[in-house]
């Protein structure tokens, strides 16, 4: 049976991980390569590291420290940021990332996704979805281009899908680091209206929050705070998870 | 020194990475001398059946892993792909002649559920000497579209998804694994290990 996942999810910024909150504050939370070592030894399901200097400042993708972060991997791995051609893919893959996660580029040219899911595999393109809540409504969030008041999230999310992405890492930016819970509502429309998984991110805080997001619908949950500020582990959520009869990696 | 063969396809870098967690000898080649010297082959891959083929042919390596697998009984071990290459052929790419030490064609997943099969699963597997200190029902990591049937007195271990197929396989020096053992955390990588100790 093909089992939900637990996946740490965290940012590179100024050489250090970090973990954000609102998308704003930044904690950093350890040096990439001991973080990623940590991780690994904690047999975690999945990694996703997302080069957020490559994305927001426009500086290049930082290969040298994903690379070396990719070396203490010996599970799937999701890397992201500043992606901007075939070519940038095609690297992160060879230094051993499994997955890609596409935003900005995929907002500004929804056609790249085609391209990516063309060249690469529906498998290995993920599409980063940043949402927040304004009076009442879901809307599309960038960091760069900021509140994109006239696309539809749903839509956006469908077409996504249409073009051959293959998961959406789905985020909830007012909920980002304030642990204060997955937003349910919204992983569950979304996930009511598309076929392909769902990673629920932004908000856990403890174990049965990982429960409900999957009760919601999210095939994955991906979480930093959780890991890096409270004494839970990602074995501990799995356990829950299991308790609650959703099929895991123990 | 194993030679994971390096045709372009496939993350030759994330097998040599495990290998040298592993404290196991490996060289990422193409050369027909190094997969010549070798005591073993590892064939990674991630793409088509038919690419694969003609990538092998077009670095005239495709002989001679025939040669050394075939006649010299080298050990090999095919990952995904790289497992896929060692049947007749594959319904992916009609017309294209795998290495054929399974006398086999590979499927399409003909299942409601969806195509590719990627995530963690659990296989059975019959204790052979790939899965030495790996308990049964362990969880590896998938990424396919294809995939052996599970009738195979070759296969080794075999898992469901929408049905039961082949998820490894064995014969004399002749392996395959459908999931990514560099992928697959510490069951993986003991894996990998079982394979360098062979």
């Amino acid at each position: 049976m093909l089992k939900h996942r637990i996946i740490p999810c965290v940012l590179l910024k100024d050489w250090q991980l970090t973990k954000s909150v609102g998308f704003e504050e930044f904690r950093t939370i350890g040096h990439p390569k001991v973080t990623a070592k940590v991780y690994n030894k904690r047999n975690v399901d999945e990694l996703i590291v997302l080069d957020i200097d490559a994305s927001s400042l426009g500086k290049d993708i930082n290969f040298k420290t994903l690379s070396d972060i990719a070396k203490e991997c010996f599970m799937p791995l999701t890397l992201g940021g500043g992606i901007n051609s075939l070519e940038d893919i095609n690297k992160l893959l060879v230094i051993g990332a499994d997955k890609i996660s596409l935003n900005t580029i995929a907002l500004k040219k929804p056609n790249f996704i085609k391209e990516a899911s063309n060249k690469f595999g529906s498998q290995c393109i993920v599409v980063s979805i940043d949402v927040v809540k304004q009076n009442k409504h879901y809307k599309v969030f960038n960091k760069n281009m900021g509140v994109l008041e006239d696309l539809d999230l749903l839509e956006w999310a469908k077409k996504c899908e249409s073009l051959g992405a293959g998961e959406i890492l789905l985020t909830s930016v007012d909920n980002d680091g304030k642990q204060c819970g997955y937003d349910s509502e919204l992983i569950s429309l979304i996930s009511q209206e598309l076929t392909i998984p769902i990673i629920a991110n932004g908000g856990a805080a403890e174990p049965m929050d990982a429960v409900k997001a999957i009760k919601s619908g999210a095939d994955a949950v991906a979480a930093a705070s959780i890991f890096h500020f409270t004494q839970y582990t990602p074995q501990a959520i799995k356990k829950a998870l299991q308790k609650e009869g959703i099929a895991v990696r123990i | 020194m194993i030679a994971i063969v390096d045709y372009g396809m496939g993350n030759a870098t994330s097998v040599k990475k495990a290998f040298d967690a592993l404290k196991i000898k490996s060289l990422i080649t193409s050369t027909k001398k190094d997969i010549q010297v070798a005591d073993k082959i590892l064939l990674p891959g991630v793409g088509s059946f038919g690419d694969a083929v003609d990538a092998l042919h077009k670095l005239n390596i495709f002989q001679i892993i025939e040669e050394e697998v075939g006649l010299k009984k080298k050990p090999i071990l095919g990952i995904c792909l790289g497992m896929q290459l060692l049947a007749d052929s594959s319904e992916e790419s009609i017309g294209k002649k795998g290495f054929g030490f399974i006398n086999t064609s590979c499927k399409k997943f003909d299942i409601t559920l969806k195509v590719p099969h990627v995530g963690w699963n659990n296989i059975t597997h019959n204790n052979s000497i790939l899965f030495k200190n790996i308990p049964n029902n362990s969880d590896f990591y998938f990424v396919h579209s294809y995939h052996f049937h599970s009738s195979l007195q070759e296969s080794s271990s075999s898992l469901e998804y929408g049905y039961t197929f082949t998820s490894s396989l064995e014969s004399k020096n002749i392996y395959g694994v459908q999931f990514h053992p560099e992928k697959s955390q510490k069951y993986g990588l003991e894996l990998l290990k079982n394979f360098g100790e062979l």
